[in-house]
């Protein structure tokens, strides 16, 4: 009799325990917290300060969840992951959405089960080296010894870059990009490879950044986004349109200056739209009206967060390259606000 | 007047089970394996429900797909265009290889301690008991970690040997002008022969015959040179005279393999620095060395402490006996001590080699390309195949660890005191 109703209780939690994560939304709200897997820490993308606070150009894509979803942006609970644990940390439901610089490939998209729901970085692999090495261009570095995250695309892109160039080279693995770093200070490595904004990160975070140079070729396509868990679309169209907000928000020139100025109104209606003075684009998704104009007074639109974070007035320096809106020349290009 | 003690009639009753002490084990057992069960069906059942809802499937396919990455140190022929289950195989070997060398070096170091740690020499001893004290007591990790760093901060860099093109003079020498340390490998002279018998192609690795060639005379000259023992102790035995037999050893051992290595071209390719890395020769990469160092002093200090129990369970008239008939301390410890003491020493010492097997899986800490690092880590990575490759690890370490406590226990039961 009790070992009946011990089984039976047994059953109840494998049964509770398998369908835990299915609607996200309603676990973060009833948490009251996001929990958003983040970078174990690079400086401008996600690092934690002195004081434990997160911030970055990742870091603001999680906090403009917060605020559309939970009303504030600061109620966010950053996960560090190392690139092996990132999609297992996500897929187990430890983490109920990841900006933590990874690429949108065929394969995660599919077999891994995880849902890309757009780019927030373009970015390409690249090369960073000493200076007194003499090394201008990535096709000198035959028979160099290259430091490389294990469990990343760079990994398969090096091996396909120099063999497509026949040359040799010598993998030194490391398990997170603080272990690079020291590595590549201490000489154990030529050359240290990731995603070119990797790079200018880590760079920027050396006693002695100018004596190290960022070779010219990018090896690869590094689209980096957001991802959520496969399966969940409500939640992935949450987290995709914050995304777009963010974007359109600086192609109509909304900015946290702005904001509230045209939040009473405006003669544009996509803005109106956007910001939910017209329309219910938020219940469509879930939300309040107002998720929109919350998303971007979080951190500023996507521009302001680019050049607040890791753009050419910060340490690390990075141009907007690829990363421009589609008016100026670059891929940024969010769907209409409709 | 009846008899009390006749057995009472009743038939089984079911509350026998619980108060009846012939019934009771069997009850409790009988409950506690179906709680046992039934957790492992939840285990299972929870897995599978979980893996639905993730919609993942479960099958090992993934091992024949391509690998698309490099790997550092392989002893087996590997490139990135070789399959997830070849980098497995290559992560396999070298587990293997470092474990095997890891247990000959500490059970060296271990018996050497051991020994001297019971020494009569006051300094030997209390420096022998500082070894094993500091190294029993740190954590494993830790030990690797400051290793690695001493060996990546106070070696030179691999540029630090070139030769300046003005001065003509190198910023380092090279040790006996062949052997150069650097902050990521030490590079030694290669083996090579001129001459090459070709190989035997094998699924693993492709089989050198040169090197079979020399193993087998070695084995040959090692068998004659047992026959020529044999003949001394027989002559010695029927005469009490030991003939002098070092240089016929001396001959039979050296000069065929000498002969064998002249006539394949043997000589050394000395290493020299081209471009970023040294190349020529050997390079045994520091990860490596660290990791075998490392182990080897950590597991060498627990079993330097099995050896002294060993040696101190064997009691002091044994000792006093071998002394009376005239051996030397030496002869003592080897002849009559040690034999003894093997049988205390050695089921705790399949343990030690065991915890050596599986705390080679720390590998990861210096980049060591184990099991853990290929299958365990970029594998199970790119493919996000979590739970295949965790149990595939799983079921290998068990396998190693298995073969290994098997291999052992045959030892022992040859070294164990036979009762007749």
């Amino acid at each position: 009799m009790k070992t009946s109703v011990f089984l039976g209780t047994l059953t109840a939690a494998g049964l509770a325990a398998g369908i835990a994560s299915a609607a996200t939304l309603d676990d973060v709200k009833a948490r009251g917290e996001l929990n958003c897997g983040v970078n174990t820490g690079l400086v401008g993308f996600a690092a934690p300060d002195a004081n434990g606070n997160w911030s970055g150009f990742d870091v603001a894509v999680c906090k403009a969840v917060a605020a559309a979803v939970l009303g504030d942006g600061s109620k966010v609970k950053y996960v560090p992951t190392t690139g092996q644990t990132r999609f297992t940390a996500l897929a187990s439901g430890e983490v109920d959405m990841l900006a933590r610089n990874s690429t949108w490939t065929f394969s995660r998209d599919t077999d891994l089960k995880l849902d890309f729901i757009g780019v927030n970085y373009y970015d390409g692999q690249g090369f960073m080296v000493r200076k007194d090495l003499g090394v201008s261009s990535a096709k000198e570095l035959d028979g160099a010894s290259i430091c490389i995250q294990t469990g990343t695309t760079t990994e398969l892109n090096l091996a396909d870059y120099f063999k497509a160039n026949n040359m040799s080279y010598q993998p030194i693995a490391i398990d997170s990009n603080a272990e690079g770093e020291q590595q590549y200070i201490a000489g154990a490595c030529d050359a240290y490879t990731t995603d070119a904004s990797g790079l200018a990160a880590t760079r920027a975070a050396f006693a002695d950044p100018d004596n190290h140079i960022i070779l010219p070729e990018i090896i690869s396509k590094e689209p980096l986004g957001p991802a959520v868990r496969h399966g969940d679309s409500e939640w992935g169209d949450i987290v995709r349109w914050t995304l777009n907000a963010l974007i359109a928000a600086e192609e109509y020139g909304v900015t946290s200056a702005n904001i509230e100025e045209l939040s009473k109104g405006t003669q544009n209606p996509e803005i109106n739209r956007l910001l939910g003075v017209e329309g219910d684009l938020g219940k469509m998704i879930g939300l309040d009206n107002d998720w929109g104009k919350r998303a971007i007074l979080a951190g500023g639109n996507y521009g302001e967060i680019f050049a607040a974070t890791i753009g050419e007035s910060t340490p690390i320096g990075l141009a907007r390259g690829l990363n421009a809106q589609w008016t100026q020349g670059g891929l940024l290009y969010a769907p209409p606000f409709r | 007047m009846t008899i009390a003690s006749e057995p009472p009639k009743a038939g089984f009753r079911l509350s026998q089970l619980i108060y009846d002490t012939r019934y009771r084990s069997l009850t409790i057992q009988v409950i506690v394996f179906m709680l046992f069960m039934a957790g492992a069906a939840w285990l299972v059942d929870n897995t599978v429900r979980n893996l639905q809802v993730l919609g993942k499937d479960f099958n090992f396919g993934f091992l024949s797909n391509r690998a698309g990455y490099d790997i550092g140190q392989m002893l087996i022929p590997y490139t990135n265009d070789s399959t997830h289950g070849r980098a497995l195989l290559v992560g396999l070997t070298n587990t293997l290889w470092i474990s095997f060398l890891g247990c000959v070096a500490a059970t060296v170091i271990g018996v050497f301690v051991g020994v001297l740690r019971l020494s009569r020499n006051w300094l030997i001893a209390r420096l022998m008991t500082v070894y094993v004290e500091i190294f029993r007591n740190v954590p494993l990790l830790l030990w690797i970690l400051v290793i690695l760093a001493i060996f990546t901060e106070t070696m030179p860099a691999p540029n630090a040997y070139k030769v300046a093109p003005d001065t003509g003079v190198a910023g380092q020498e090279m040790l006996f002008g062949m052997i150069a340390p650097t902050n990521r490998y030490t590079a030694i002279p290669a083996v090579e022969f001129a001459n090459s018998l070709g190989a035997i192609a094998t699924p693993l690795a492709p089989l050198s015959l040169n090197f079979l060639l020399i193993v087998a005379v070695l084995i040959g000259s090692v068998l004659v040179n047992r026959r020529l023992l044999a003949r001394a102790r027989r002559i010695q035995e029927a005469t009490g005279v030991r003939p002098v037999t070092w240089w016929q050893s001396l001959l039979v051992l050296v000069v065929p393999t000498a002969a064998v290595l002249v006539a394949l071209g043997f000589h050394l390719s000395v290493p020299e620095l081209r471009g970023f890395n040294f190349a020529g020769g050997t390079n045994v990469s520091n990860s490596f060395v660290v990791l075998w160092l490392a182990l080897s002093l950590y597991t060498g200090a627990f079993i330097a402490e099995i050896v002294r129990a060993g040696i101190m369970a064997i009691s002091r008239g044994q000792t006093e006996a071998a002394f009376a008939l005239g051996l030397r301390p030496r002869r003592t410890m080897s002849l009559v001590i040690l034999p003894q003491a093997l049988r205390v020493i050695v089921p705790p010492l399949i343990s030690q080699f065991l915890n050596l097997t599986k705390n080679s899986s720390l590998a990861i800490a210096v980049g060591y390309m184990d099991l853990r690092g290929t299958l365990g880590g970029i594998t199970l990575n790119q493919t996000g195949r979590e739970l295949e490759a965790i149990l595939l690890m799983m079921l290998i370490y068990l396998a190693i660890s298995l073969t290994i406590s098997g291999v052992m226990n045959v030892y022992n039961a040859r070294v164990k005191l036979k009762e007749r």
